[in-house]
């Protein structure tokens, strides 16, 4: 038997597309929001380019604008802030809801999830690139494997956040307050994933822990294909590792909400 | 019996705020924690930055780090006292804001003394040890007026960044789904002030220096630290002028708040 059959699936990842797609004047205020820092981001990594002598980290200054805006689009698509949905279902008691569902409550999220990051993409991904474009420069990549991957990388990143989400959100089964966790792993996922500042430019010791993690998947990655960072067999080689970090992490979230249900006490009803 | 009081009221709700706070210990060490995790982080990107290159828009990591220090312990007691009315479209939606109106107090009054975050004091304590840090490894010319200059800067960066808070929020007033707005200023300017405003264009400086005065907070007030004249030819003077553009912010974001306040008519709930 199917984990989730496709069409029930499909409606969910329609019906969390709608749901946010609903909140026009909220994406307005996001695309506003992750412009201005785009810019302020923007400008502090093309005053370190200009004191390096017009590169660094092997990124010009078309290249710090292109990683500049593709890494703030992606804020909103692979939720780089705190998301504590699923927590709060687990703490007022309607995960019961959830679980009574006939569909497996992971897949159905990551479902709804990835819906939400179509909206999203389309919204406040497209604009703030086109806007970066028009004003600092973009660059588009030239090599097929990028475009081929690209869509494959976005995807797995949003698996992979979702994946990491999904585990943090689960604490909640354990602990009541979960703003702790949820604030440590926005904290640590934004910087060694690449959101305020490019992997690249890392002292060599963040790099070796940054790939430690599954952040950079989140992140640098889908970037990494656009910039031209990575080209060919290392596009290849990335969204490979970005497959392994989501089976590996969505398997773990399975493992631990199996054990998480049995400890699971609703009152009332 | 004494007749109750304004100051009394205040005293009672933020001795219940945190009360609320230490008793739950464990939750409160870990959003403690969190907090000095969140200035190490926003530390990383300066630190990353001048691992990359020597200077930064004409300054050295110690001079970047003092403004960086004095922008930050600013913004965390700014946030820690009333960064909670950036939740103002959670009450005008839920209603909550109308059990405010018929209290006795004033509505602003009400809402900041309702979360007075306390962790918060984490960052600062974090930022105040990394501007201690900065002071030793730059060279400041010590004199009666530049020690004062010092104490004033992040109380009159506090009430400039609190000032950008009330008013960034009052948006909510106009738009409900528009909270986004704000962060564009306050946490924008908190993060555009912790650098050099060299690395800025035209734009953004004339934007964040004379309608949100974040230029007041760190980068001015060090050119007078450091004895520097500024590269970009404002005038001396300015560098001293924080605590005037504190009291101009305050009475702008007082006018903004009454004015949203004043055409609230409820959310209809």
């Amino acid at each position: 038997m199917p984990l989730i059959a496709v069409r029930p699936a499909a409606v969910l990842a329609g019906s969390g597309f709608r749901r946010w797609s609903a909140y026009r004047q909220a994406a307005i205020a996001g695309i506003f929001v992750n412009t201005v820092f785009g810019v302020i981001k923007l400008s502090i990594l093309l005053g370190v380019a200009d004191s390096a002598g017009g590169r660094v980290g092997g990124y010009d200054e078309v290249g710090l604008s292109t990683y500049a805006w593709m890494s703030q689009a992606l804020i909103a698509v692979v939720v780089l802030f705190s998301w504590t949905e699923l927590a709060d279902r687990v703490r007022t008691g309607d995960i019961a809801v959830d679980l009574a569902r006939p569909v497996d409550l992971q897949l159905a999220w990551l479902a709804a999830d990835i819906g939400r990051a179509a909206w999203a993409l389309l919204s406040r991904g497209v604009v703030p690139i086109l806007f970066g474009a028009a004003a600092f420069g973009f660059r588009v990549p030239r090599d097929p494997t990028a475009w081929l991957l690209l869509p494959v990388a976005v995807t797995l990143a949003v698996a992979v956040s979702f994946a990491c989400r999904f585990l943090v959100n689960l604490s909640a089964f354990w602990i009541i307050e979960v703003r702790g966790p949820v604030t440590f792993y926005v904290l640590v996922s934004g910087l060694l994933g690449g959101h305020l500042i490019p992997v690249q430019l890392f002292p060599e010791w963040m790099q070796v822990l940054a790939y430690a993690t599954p952040f950079p998947s989140m992140v640098q990655s889908p970037i990494d294909l656009v910039t031209g960072q990575a080209a060919g067999s290392e596009a290849l080689l990335l969204v490979t590792v970005q497959l392994g970090w989501a089976v590996l992490l969505l398997g773990l979230g399975r493992l631990v909400l199996r054990r998480a249900t049995r400890r699971l006490v609703v009152q009332g009803g | 019996m004494a007749e109750p009081t304004v100051t009394g009221a205040y005293a009672a709700l933020v001795r219940s705020r945190v009360a609320a706070q230490a008793s739950y210990r464990s939750s409160f060490a870990i959003d403690v924690a969190a907090q000095v995790l969140l200035a190490v982080v926003e530390f990383a990107e300066v630190y990353v930055v001048f691992h990359q290159v020597h200077s930064l828009g004409g300054f050295s990591f110690a001079e970047v780090t003092l403004m960086f220090a004095l922008a930050t312990t600013a913004f965390g007691l700014a946030d820690g006292a009333v960064g909670h009315v950036d939740q103002l479209p959670h009450y005008v939606r839920t209603g909550q804001l109308d059990v405010f109106l018929l209290r006795p107090l004033s509505a602003l009054g009400q809402l900041v003394s309702s979360d007075f975050a306390l962790r918060r004091l984490g960052r600062v304590a974090t930022s105040l040890v990394i501007l201690v840090l900065a002071l030793v490894a730059v060279d400041v010319d010590w004199s009666p007026e530049r020690a004062a200059l010092l104490l004033v800067t992040p109380l009159a960066g506090a009430v400039i960044f609190s000032s950008v808070f009330v008013a960034a929020s009052a948006v909510a007033f106009w738009l409900v789904e528009g909270t986004e707005f704000a962060n564009a200023l306050t946490y924008g300017g908190s993060y555009l002030s912790s650098f050099p405003f060299t690395v800025f264009g035209s734009a953004i400086r004339r934007f964040f220096t004379f309608a949100v005065p974040a230029a007041f907070v760190a980068y001015l007030p060090a050119l007078a630290l450091l004895g520097r004249p500024d590269p970009l030819g404002m005038p001396g003077w300015l560098s001293w002028a924080g605590p005037v553009a504190a009291c101009l912010s305050v009475a702008v974001s007082a006018v903004t708040w009454r004015t949203g306040l004043r055409r609230y008519v409820g959310a209809g709930s």
